[in-house]
């Protein structure tokens, strides 16, 4: 890339906003996900009765079942908000960047 | 081209006979396994497709960009069934479930922790790998830093993991399929050595891709039959898992204990270890990195994470249920017991799902579902050899020994040769390591990813500031320390050569081989002053740009 347009799109508002956007939505994505994961493994860590204890009274399923698999649905679900926003505000900004440098 | 058009339909006819000819002639040779007709009769249905699929692909594979990347044109669904295909190994399938019916709930925290990786490649390297690179991580690795030190490091670091990763494969391909088809041991590691170096050879990136695509559809579909039909059967029809859980308590020698977590996490740090060593191991595996270039551009890659996240979650689901189907209908099942192997069964705890495939289905079951356990470890494998043979050509031979002037055709002619090479590599190595405990070979493969590859490449992507001096510092000793600490650790030290008390009590090092990569790659850059690391801050720029939009990126309409 040569350098003028580098610097075309670094002082286009739209990149900044972007990149900010961005920037601070899959950090904090990342963040949530690393959070809920070793709160998960760390539970198992220090808790394993908590895991280890019926769901409900009588019952043999443990709690710490549906735990491990919502663990894993929330992992499919993040990947698809991410989806979701990248394709309603990252794509755009990243289209109208692109409309408007080239 | 033609050349190899010609000889294409013999080498599939020799194959084809020879391993119907090999698995009819060693009938007397293998203990417990009598020939399995459906198994084999599926297998080679499979063999032929996959074949066909390969000789389709030749012929669209001419340049450098078809042999690496399928030619970009892969759809991001597509893309995440193969990733899927790629990723869930004959480990996860026969070692998750085959966990779960020895020790109950533990084997859900590896599951966990191997799918936690995807959404974190998601968001911090899936489109700015698309973006960023061309054939393979290197390419982001080397992007504005000194060439051949740069390549030489990413290239050594992916070929270690490519090998390490074969040995297991091979090691499982040989056994499973003695035991299943009731071939020899040796037999079967060389055909599948042969069957990938065809696939890899002929059709490149693009047939690779279709192996593992096939393989997922085929994987997930024999995994949801047997899982709901064995949840059907353990749960006395109700489809309930707390009947089935019931009754597996009933006849599990642990009992109750394996509804809740055991002995696989006990400390802390050992839990944050462990979870490291998954979550970021995942994140450096070269040979699932390299599959984000097959898309056309990084919301297919963004796309592809989607799918294959929702793929690889729904089989790990499917395991769990898998292995307390075992516990219910294999245990104390006369037609599976077996006192001397471990969990009382037919081959050993890995052979749960296996062994329950013909509980639930009978022979027709049992065949398909060893069929697919094959093709899966066919399509990682040509997946690794691929990954192994690119790092050699593309960035060994191109970029390091020739310095990047180097005529297409003779790169992708030498990535044929090292594909070659690599595939009777893993044959040796399949062969050398028959009679040895290969179980560490997981943590350590998932160490050195986490510690040198995955440090490195989000540096790379992220740390303006980072410099070649401090990558090279930070990679060479997170690959350093990761390999020497499993060494010194419990599973080789201990329990494999038997010197007594580790030197370093943690199985997965991750947490501290990780730190002193990042820590290394830090002080590396921030005590360089040299010119070239002022030319590499102010490259960051230009890269950044082109991470963020796309712009200039491989396969985008140039301007």
């Amino acid at each position: 890339m040569q350098d003028d347009l580098i610097h075309k799109i670094k002082s286009n508002p739209k990149y900044h906003e972007l990149v900010s956007k961005r920037n601070s939505f899959k950090w904090m994505m990342a963040i949530i996900m690393l959070v809920v994961y070793y709160a998960f493994i760390l539970t198992i860590a220090f808790d394993k009765e908590f895991m280890a204890q019926p769901l409900s009274a009588g019952s043999v399923t443990t709690v710490g079942i549906p735990i491990g698999v919502a663990v894993i649905l929330f992992a499919f679900a993040t990947t698809g908000v991410y989806v979701f926003r990248a394709n309603a505000v990252f794509d755009k900004l990243t289209r109208e960047i692109k409309e408007e440098v080239l | 081209m033609s050349f190899w058009k010609r000889i294409f339909p013999t080498i599939l006819l020799m194959l084809i006979a020879g391993s119907a000819l090999a698995a009819g002639g060693d009938l007397g040779a293998v203990k417990k396994s009598e020939v399995n007709i459906p198994a084999i009769i599926m297998f080679l249905v499979f063999v032929a497709a996959t074949l066909g699929i390969t000789y389709w692909a030749a012929q669209r594979t001419k340049t450098a960009k078809d042999f690496y990347a399928a030619g970009g044109g892969i759809t991001g669904f597509q893309n995440g069934l193969a990733i899927a295909g790629d990723y869930m190994s004959a480990a996860s399938f026969l070692g998750i479930s085959g966990l779960v019916f020895l020790n109950g709930y533990d084997g859900l925290i590896y599951s966990v922790g191997w799918l936690v990786g995807w959404p974190i490649i998601m968001f911090l390297i899936a489109e700015q790998l698309r973006n960023l690179g061309k054939y393979t991580y290197a390419d982001i690795v080397a992007y504005r830093f000194e060439r051949v030190p740069m390549r030489t490091l990413a290239a050594t670091a992916a070929l270690i993991v490519v090998i390490l990763y074969l040995i297991g494969q091979m090691v499982g391909a040989g056994k499973l399929i003695q035991l299943l088809f009731g071939l020899e041991y040796t037999y079967a590691v060389i055909i599948v050595g042969i069957l990938i170096i065809i696939y890899v050879t002929f059709g490149g990136m693009l047939a690779t891709t279709w192996v593992q695509l096939i393989k997922a559809v085929l994987l997930l579909s024999g995994a949801t039959i047997i899982a709901l039909g064995a949840l059907y059967m353990a749960s006395d029809g109700s489809m309930s898992p707390e009947r089935m859980f019931q009754k597996a308590i009933e006849v599990h020698p642990k009992g109750g204990k394996i509804m809740g977590p055991g002995t696989l996490v006990t400390s802390p740090i050992e839990a944050i270890s462990l979870g490291l060593a998954l979550m970021f191991g995942t994140a450096g595996l070269p040979h699932i990195l390299m599959r984000f270039f097959t898309v056309g551009n990084a919301i297919e890659a963004r796309k592809s994470v989607f799918y294959a996240t929702g793929w690889i979650g729904y089989f790990y689901i499917l395991t769990f249920l898998m292995g307390f189907g075992a516990i219910v209908l294999l245990t104390g099942n006369p037609e599976f017991a077996d006192p001397s192997a471990t969990g009382g069964i037919i081959g050993g705890q890995n052979m749960a799902a296996v062994n329950l495939a013909k509980a639930v289905g009978g022979n027709l079951l049992l065949g398909f579902i060893s069929a697919v356990a094959f093709a899966t470890i066919l399509a990682v494998v040509s997946g690794l050899t691929l990954a192994g043979a690119s790092a050699i050509s593309h960035d060994l031979y191109a970029n390091v020994f020739a310095h990047g002037n180097v005529d297409e055709q003779q790169e992708v002619r030498v990535s044929k040769i090292a594909t070659i090479v690599l595939g009777i590599i893993a044959i040796l190595l399949g062969i050398a390591f028959e009679k040895q405990n290969v179980a560490y070979l997981v943590a350590l493969t998932f160490s050195v990813a986490a510690s040198a590859n995955f440090p490195i490449l989000l540096m790379s992507i992220y740390y303006g500031k980072m410099t070649t001096r401090g990558a090279l510092i930070g990679g060479w000793l997170g690959l350093i320390s990761a390999s020497v600490l499993v060494f010194v650790g419990p599973t080789v030290w201990k329990d494999i050569l038997g010197m007594g008390e580790p030197i370093f009590p943690l199985k997965f090092p991750a947490l501290f081989s990780m730190t002193i990569a990042f820590v290394g790659i830090w002080i590396g850059s921030i005590t360089d002053n040299s010119e070239r690391a002022k030319k590499e801050h102010e490259a960051f720029i230009a890269q950044d740009v082109r991470c963020q939009t796309g712009i200039g990126a491989e396969g985008a309409a140039s301007h």
